[in-house]
């Protein structure tokens, strides 16, 4: 186990050097900063200073070796637009992000689990019907969209529930709701097809045919196994949360990392950009650690392979 | 050929996903013999008309209302199908070309490609799709040819995980070990013989794939990154028609109610297709 671990630790780290790699370059080709950080009007003088001030005129890959070492002591440095360290931008919008994300993949995960169980032991009736159809609209609805007509039915018609921007409770409720429809529908369509794959397993019938309670087989034999796809799916969703955060962010208001980003991109606040998808990636990685370990508890073949 | 369309036409979800998808690229071709109104041309007199549907054969009509400056929305949907589907086409055939071949030679010669390559798609991995996409999308610039590389550059780590894995097995076998021995060259055995071989999931994730592309180019569009104005996009119909919600709630609805259709009939078409021809593939995506 430790050793397993060790690979997936060096794994990770080598993970999140090749998105800064890839961040740090491709935010270079966004353009040059300058002229939009001065006044109109300003000399090429002026451009000039800046330059060195902000250390553009050295070479890219003195740029890249040094914005490596500083990105290690966390130092991303300082955001053109607003002028303090990057990280803290980021990092002060992150808990909206996270709690955000959280929600949908906590409430998305239970009710998907829920509805994909029901849909596997009550094969060939309506109530697997039902939930089968609601998990493929489900999973063809645009986020961005649903999250819209959610605002246009409870907060234009209804006036019941704020159409975005954070605060109380009652702002988690759309933006949440959109992102849970997401997340259960991927995860009741993967559990119904992966517990009657393994319904048709030898193991569990022989496990009927010892005598065993149907409760037992299910919980033990059945749902075990069935889960270790749906723990893969959690790590595959939870990237996609954290990526989709731009766009969710920017239907709900949301004050959140996706959003920052997008403004970021808009105002070619590199810094800033850097540290957000750097910081995004981190988690994403630490997220598919856990997994992978997790994945390591419910197959011990993993574990000693 | 005749029991695939067999299997399929007994099929109820794979038959209405394949029929949808068949009335859509018709649309799509067809939209400028319908006798639409232009979807760019805009007119004050008629601007957030509400959607008639009694009109929707009588000619001059807005059967799906217009937007806030007065343009068609039927007709701008249909014409965004033709980008959007052109633009997604192109990046699934780019995508699944290099992710394939890149799958066969790491598949193929094992060791040090291999363990590059996959590295490479880790460290992909590692960075949500989304990001990636707006990050490349905003450093190039958004246009239609960008569009097909950036979504190219998310799709092709798919293709080339599962058919790495499909080539680690078919190596082994022995019509390949008889090319190897009666002396056919590493390039014949990766096209003649492994290619073919692989081309069935190629297939499944590529119509998979078409869906996840069309979801992600709206989104981007969204943003305002997609194909820029005055070419009729859903994102954009979507991100414009947002900020009069209140007032005219047909300018959002329908671009997504396109937008969700398209995905679902793709989905229900790819769904079985996998079924169809490998229901193994199922827990490999």
């Amino acid at each position: 186990m430790t050793r397993y671990l060790l690979v997936k630790l060096l794994e990770a780290v080598v993970a999140i050097w090749g998105v800064v790699t890839i961040v740090f370059f491709v935010s270079r080709i966004l353009g040059d900063p300058t002229v939009l950080l001065l006044p109109v009007g300003a000399g090429p003088e002026e451009i000039a200073n800046l330059r060195t001030a902000l250390g553009l005129d050295e070479p890219l890959w003195q740029q890249y070796l040094y914005s490596l070492l500083a990105m290690v002591k966390g130092d991303f440095g300082i955001s053109f637009q607003h002028v303090r360290p990057a990280l803290d931008v980021v990092l002060e919008r992150m808990p909206a992000t996270a709690s955000l994300a959280g929600l949908a993949l906590i409430f998305g995960t239970l009710i998907g689990a829920i509805a994909g169980a029901i849909a596997a032991l009550m094969r060939g009736t309506v109530a697997e019907l039902v939930v089968m159809i609601a998990a493929l609209l489900g999973q063809a609805t645009p986020t961005f969209w649903l999250g819209i007509m959610l605002i246009l039915l409870f907060s234009v018609e209804l006036g019941l529930l704020p159409t975005g921007g954070a605060g109380g409770w009652e702002n988690y409720i759309l933006p949440g709701l959109t992102l849970s429809v997401f997340v259960s529908a991927s995860i009741a369509r993967l559990l119904r097809s992966s517990l009657l794959d393994i319904m048709r397993e030898d193991y569990v019938r022989t496990a009927r045919a010892k005598g065993l309670m149907p409760r037992t087989v299910f919980f033990w034999h059945i749902a075990r196994n069935a889960l270790i796809p749906v723990v893969t799916m959690i790590g595959i969703i939870a990237g996609e949360l954290l990526g989709g955060s731009v766009v969710i962010e920017t239907v709900f208001a949301w004050p959140g990392v996706g959003r920052v980003i997008v403004q970021a991109i808009q105002a070619q606040d590199f810094p800033v950009i850097q540290a957000g998808v750097a910081l995004v990636a981190g988690i994403f990685v630490v997220v598919n650690l856990l997994v992978d370990l997790l994945y390591g508890v419910l197959d011990p073949r993993i574990r000693r392979g | 050929m005749k029991s695939f369309f067999l299997a399929l036409l007994k099929s109820r979800a794979g038959l209405f996903g394949f029929l949808l998808v068949l009335v859509f690229i018709a649309g799509a071709i067809l939209a400028p013999y319908l006798g639409l109104p232009s979807p760019t041309r805009s007119s004050l007199t008629a601007r957030m008309v509400a959607p008639t549907w009694t009109s929707l054969f009588s000619p001059g009509a807005h059967p799906l209302g217009t937007d806030e400056l007065g343009r068609d929305i039927l007709s701008r949907i249909l014409y965004g199908s033709r980008t959007t589907l052109l633009i997604a086409a192109g990046a699934v055939v780019l995508g699944g070309v290099v992710g394939t071949l890149l799958g066969i030679v790491a598949g193929y010669y094992r060791g040090m490609v291999d363990r590059i390559l996959m590295r490479i798609v880790d460290i992909q991995l590692a960075l949500p799709l989304m990001l990636l996409a707006l990050l490349v999308v905003a450093a190039v610039g958004a246009s239609s040819q960008n569009l097909v590389v950036v979504l190219a550059l998310t799709s092709w780590l798919r293709y080339a995980r599962i058919i790495r894995g499909q080539v680690l097995a078919l190596r082994e076998r022995e019509f390949i070990l008889s090319a190897h021995a009666i002396g056919a060259g590493t390039w014949r055995i990766m096209i003649k013989h492994l290619l073919p071989n692989v081309m069935t999931p190629v297939l499944v994730i590529a119509t998979l794939e078409l869906a996840r592309i069309i979801i992600m180019d709206a989104a981007l569009s969204f943003l305002g990154l997609g194909v820029q104005p005055p070419s009729p996009s859903w994102g954009r119909m979507l991100a414009d028609g947002r900020v009069y919600i209140t007032t005219a709630w047909w300018i959002v609805t329908f671009p997504g109610l396109a937008i969700l259709l398209t995905v679902l009939s793709v989905n229900l078409l790819g769904d079985w297709l996998r079924d169809y021809f490998d229901p193994k593939l199922r827990t490999a995506r």
